[in-house]
Formats: C-alpha cells, sequence, structure tokens
C-alpha cells in the first residue's frame, strides 16, 4: 500500500499551522523559538514531497540550504535568549515588554 | 565500477560569472579581511583600520556596480550561474544603491555604535554582511537565492539591533526582531514551496515560462503560495498589518542601526518583491495587485495616523517609514517599468535621507546623554538655539521626508503617484497625497519643536550637556574628535545629496530608468 503524497503535504499544513499558532500564542520565548524551527520542518516535508511527486530534485537541495539557514538562525536566536536569560532569569515575554506604544 | 558509474552520471557544474557576483564578493572579501585582521593585530586597537577597509570595500562595491551597468547598457543583461543570479540593469541600480547606503552607515554608524557597545570589528563585519544579502536579494533569479539572501541580511540585522547587549530594550528590540523575522522567513518559505509544487520550479523565468504555456486547472495552491510571499515581503518592509515589530526594534535598536535597518531592509526586500512579482507573477496580476493594494493603502493611512500620536521620536519615525513602505509599494501595483524606477527613485532617495536623519537624532541623543533610545519632542524644544547646525540640518532631512519641494522627497513622492495614475488607480493616488498631507503634520511638529522658544522643563538644557549621566553602562558618554569627523561627513554628506537631486532630479531619473529588470 502506497500513502499518497496529498497525506504528507496535509501532514505539513497541520504542522506549519500548529507552528504558526505556537508562535502566536505561547509566552515562553524557547517555546516561541521551537515553533519557528517547526514551521521550517513543515516548509522542508512541503518540499521534500513536492520533489517527489514531481520527481525532480530540485525541491530537495532546496531543503538542504532551509537546514543550513535554521542552524544559523538557532545560533543567533539562542545568544539572544541567553543574553535576555542572564539578566533576567527568566525566559517569559511577559517579562519582556518594556517596549510599547 | 565506480569509473562506469562516474561516466555514466556526469555532473555539470555550472560556470560561474565571478564579474556579475563582484559585488558580493567585494563586501564578504572585505568583511573576511576585517575579521583575519582583528584576530591578528588585535581586536580594539585599530578601529580606525576596520572603518577605513570597511569604506573601501563599500565604494569599491559601488564602483563595481557601476561598471557592470555601464557593460549591461553596451552588451545587453544576462542570467548568470545557471540561471539563479540575474545580471541585469536592476541588480546593478540597486547595488549603486545599496553603495550609497553602506557608504553612509559607515561613515555615521561605528563611531555611535562602538561608543556604546565597545571597540571592535563586529559592527563593521556585519555591516558588510548584511549589504552582501543585501545585493544576494537584488541579483536573486530563484526564490531559494532570494530566501538565502534575505536570511544573511536579516540574521545580521538581528545581531546588529542587539547591539547593546548591556540595555533592555536593546536585547527585547533583538528578540522581538528575531522571532517575527523568523516567523516571516518561515511563511515566505512555505509559499515559496507551494509554487514550487504548483509550477516545478523555484527558478523566476522557468516559473514565468510555465504559468504562460499552462493553464492551472486548480491553481488554489500556486495562488496561496504568491499571497504567502507576499505576506512574508510584507512583514520584512513593515506594511500594515504586519507592522507589529517595527517600532519596537526602531526604538530599542542603536540608532544609527535603525536608519541603515530602515534603508538597507527596505532596498533589498523592495528589489526582490519587484523582481518576484515583475518577472515570474506578472501573469497573475489580477490576483496580486489587490492584495498589494490593500498592503500600500493601510499602510499609507496607519503609518501616517499612528505617528501623529507618538511623542517618542524614534517611534514616530518608526511609523512615518511604514508611511513611506506605504508609497514605495505604490510602485510595485503599478506593476510597469515606470512603477519599477520610480520605486527605485523612491528608495534611494528614501535611504539616503534616513540615514542622515537617524544619524543626527544618534548626535542628539549623545548630547543628551540618552542613549537608551528613548528621545521625545519635549527633548529637543530649543535645540534650533543651542546646536544651530543640527537642528538645521535635521530640519531640512525631516522636511525631506515629508516631501517638500526642492529635495528628492519631494520628486519620490511625485513620481510613485504619478506611477499609479498611470495604470488608472486615481482613488488610491488621492489616498496617497491625503496621507501625505496627515504626515506633513507630524514632520512640522518635530521640526517647530526644534525652533520653539520656550524650553519648558527646567532640566532640560543641563541635560543637553551631562556632566554625570544617570549611570549604567552609558556613564560619560563622548565621541572622540577621530570619530565625529566621519560622522559630520555622512551627515553633510546625506543633506547634500538629498538636496541635489531634489534640485537635480534627472541625473537620478536617468540612472534608475537604466534599471530595467530582465526576463
Amino acid at each position: 500500500m502506497s500513502i499518497p503524497g496529498s497525506w504528507y503535504l496535509v501532514v505539513a499544513a497541520l504542522l506549519f499551522g500548529l507552528g504558526a499558532f505556537g508562535v502566536l500564542t505561547r509566552r515562553n520565548v524557547i517555546v516561541m523559538f521551537m515553533s519557528v524551527e517547526l514551521m521550517l520542518n513543515a516548509v522542508n516535508l512541503t518540499f521534500v514531497t513536492y520533489a517527489r511527486m514531481l520527481n525532480d530534485v530540485g525541491g530537495q537541495v532546496a531543503v538542504f540550504f532551509v537546514l543550513v539557514v535554521a542552524a544559523a538562525e538557532v545560533v543567533v536566536g539562542l545568544g539572544i535568549i541567553v543574553a535576555i536569560f542572564r539578566h533576567r532569569a527568566t525566559v517569559t515575554v511577559d517579562d519582556i515588554s518594556s517596549l510599547k506604544g | 565500477m565506480f569509473g562506469s558509474l562516474v561516466s555514466q552520471l556526469p555532473i555539470r557544474l555550472p560556470s560561474i560569472s565571478y564579474q556579475a557576483i563582484g559585488p558580493e564578493l567585494i563586501l564578504f572579501g572585505a568583511a573576511l579581511v576585517v575579521l583575519a585582521l582583528s584576530a591578528t593585530v588585535g581586536r580594539r586597537e585599530h578601529p580606525q583600520l576596520y572603518r577605513g577597509i570597511g569604506l573601501f570595500a563599500a565604494v569599491a562595491e559601488g564602483a563595481w556596480s557601476a561598471n557592470l551597468l555601464r557593460l549591461i547598457d553596451q552588451h545587453g543583461p544576462s542570467l548568470a550561474i545557471a540561471g539563479a543570479i540575474s545580471n541585469d540593469g536592476f541588480s546593478a541600480v540597486v547595488g549603486i544603491i545599496v553603495a550609497a547606503a553602506l557608504v553612509l552607515t559607515m561613515l555615521i554608524g561605528p563611531g555611535f555604535v562602538e561608543s556604546v557597545a565597545g571597540q571592535g570589528p563586529e559592527f563593521v563585519t556585519l555591516l558588510l554582511l548584511s549589504a552582501t544579502g543585501a545585493i544576494v536579494m537584488a541579483q536573486a533569479n530563484d526564490l531559494i537565492v532570494v530566501f538565502l539572501g534575505l536570511e544573511i541580511l536579516s540574521i545580521a540585522l538581528y545581531v546588529m539591533v542587539g547591539f547593546r547587549l548591556r540595555d533592555g530594550l536593546s536585547r527585547e528590540a533583538a528578540f522581538k526582531y528575531f522571532i517575527l523575522g523568523g516567523f516571516s522567513s518561515a511563511v515566505f518559505l512555505y509559499g515559496v514551496a507551494l509554487v514550487y509544487g504548483a509550477t516545478g520550479s523555484t527558478n523566476l523565468v522557468k516559473i514565468a515560462a510555465f504559468l504562460s504555456s499552462h493553464v492551472l486547472i486548480n491553481n488554489g495552491v500556486l495562488l496561496f503560495g504568491i499571497a504567502l510571499i507576499l505576506v512574508g515581503f510584507g512583514f520584512k518592509v513593515s506594511a500594515v498589518p504586519f507592522h507589529v515589530w517595527s517600532p519596537d526594534v526602531y526604538q530599542g535598536a542603536p540608532t544609527s542601526v535603525t536608519g541603515y535597518m530602515a534603508a538597507m531592509a527596505k532596498i533589498a526586500a523592495f528589489a526582490a518583491l519587484l523582481r518576484v512579482m515583475m518577472v515570474a507573477f506578472h501573469l497573475q496580476l489580477e490576483f496580486w495587485r489587490p492584495i498589494v493594494i490593500a498592503l500600500a493603502v493601510l499602510s499609507l493611512v496607519f503609518g501616517a495616523v499612528f505617528a501623529l500620536r507618538q511623542r517618542e521620536i524614534k517611534r514616530m519615525l518608526a511609523y512615518s517609514s511604514i508611511n513611506h513602505a506605504g508609497f514605495i509599494l505604490l510602485g510595485v501595483l503599478a506593476a510597469t517599468s515606470g512603477g519599477v524606477r520610480d520605486s527605485l527613485f523612491y528608495l534611494g532617495a528614501y535611504s539616503v535621507m534616513v540615514i542622515g536623519t537617524f544619524g543626527l537624532i544618534s548626535l542628539i541623543q549623545v548630547d543628551a546623554g540618552k542613549v537608551e533610545g528613548s528621545l521625545s519632542l519635549d527633548d529637543v524644544r530649543g535645540l534650533g538655539r543651542r546646536r544651530p547646525a543640527v537642528a538645521v540640518l535635521l530640519a531640512i532631512l525631516i522636511l525631506a521626508q515629508a516631501g517638500a519641494p526642492f529635495t528628492s522627497g519631494f520628486i519620490a513622492k511625485f513620481s510613485v503617484i504619478t506611477a499609479v495614475i498611470s495604470v488608472n488607480e486615481y482613488w488610491i493616488a488621492v489616498v496617497a497625497m491625503v496621507t501625505a498631507a496627515v504626515a506633513a503634520a507630524f514632520y512640522l511638529r518635530l521640526v517647530l519643536a526644534l525652533f520653539s522658544k520656550d524650553e519648558a522643563e527646567v532640566g532640560v538644557g543641563d541635560a543637553l550637556y551631562p556632566v554625570a549621566v544617570r549611570g549604567g553602562s552609558d556613564q560619560g558618554l563622548r565621541l572622540s574628535t577621530a570619530s565625529l569627523v566621519p560622522i559630520w561627513i555622512g551627515i553633510w554628506a546625506s543633506v547634500a545629496i538629498t538636496v541635489f537631486f531634489g534640485l537635480f532630479p534627472t541625473l537620478l531619473l536617468d540612472l534608475v530608468s537604466r534599471g530595467k529588470i530582465f526576463y
């Protein structure tokens, strides 16, 4: 039995939606950060599925670019989070809300 | 055995045109040189050396782009590196605009940033790397390359926004920018994946060829992908309703970084947006034009209205930059070669004046001992008498942003409105002109504050020449003469360019009208 490609696309769309929902609703910066990563991986799943369906290697190559960029983002993102944590000893966005208006 | 396998599967490497990617190579190479030098001659000993290398690289990049433009005029545009990079008039002109913004920031920025964050090669390196990303985006002829350029630019900008690590506002701004930047990149990328699924390619020219030869029966995936790509760009250029991050980030970032970010992020994102929409999705114009119209009108209106209630100058300028983004979007929604030209003109004029504006605001902040990123209208009241030169130059740049005649800002606003009228969208032109009038109100309020007589509060005069500032990391902040000289050169250059192209706009118009997109 083979699973049709559209199932993978639906799973990817659900993952992407979960990630977007997480970024917008969660208050913990680490979880928000993980949600962004979840969105990127949903994109990767979409790319691979389409590459398989179209029988084209381009989509698989795109995944490698996304992975590398995501790794670079993690470096900077965790650096910023560590800098916040050092000064506040908390990683909840409710505590970093001096800028508004 | 392997030999036969290899001969069966020859890997054809694309030929790399080093001439076409020369601008990136110069900036990236200079960034590596600065880092390598700092490891050998010492991080803090030679700040002038790093700035000199950065300045030289920026000028060299501009000269290389100008030369590319000359060659393209002679031999015609071309695609390079297996069609991933477009070597056309558009990318060369954007390269020149990037060089102008980078030169001005190299002059103005490092002095301020290193006086609050400590000396070192990092700031110059990050400036060079982010400009590399901007040029990659301008040249990208493939959605994945657009994404790579976007991330090279953005990751450097996240760090620059958080450069004053000891300051809570700077950290907060960096975090907000990072999370929303990452979010918008993911949205953009999902759009790219859907477009890839619908058309079978991420190459802009191949997408256009596919769409012109195939009628998609069920093109929901394609249209959703285009919409997501627009949302991603909307975040990057801070168009309403995707603007929520920008006032906070503008306020929290070191002030000269704010100016650079306002200029460079807009140049790069609009360059990529124009190319993607003009090359790949020009046939889908009826679908995406209403979306861009909505973004443009909302940005124009809300940018101007929200700026009115701000007393915080940096936040006010953030909303004003949203208003400017709406104006530049007018050139995008026209989707004609005239619209592309007018957007480029606006980007060039705006980036020069915004960098100068924030340079002057940094200067006022240093004088007032307020480096934390808060400077209200009351703080600048009566500045015209205490620092006439600063006040007059700031007034010129603010009036240029408002679109006063005899400045490049006037021609810029005039030409994008003409572009909209040329595609018979009269009501948008009316909306744009009304918001320009509303925006003039808050620009004038700032100018009036500069030259008003009353110095309402007692402490203000003392605060402007602080002996002991309020403690913390900003204590005793002073700029050395060695860093004040380039700052003033940069500010005067920005004012001079703004006024010069206001008096002689045809020179700049001739340049940007050579910036044709090739497809």
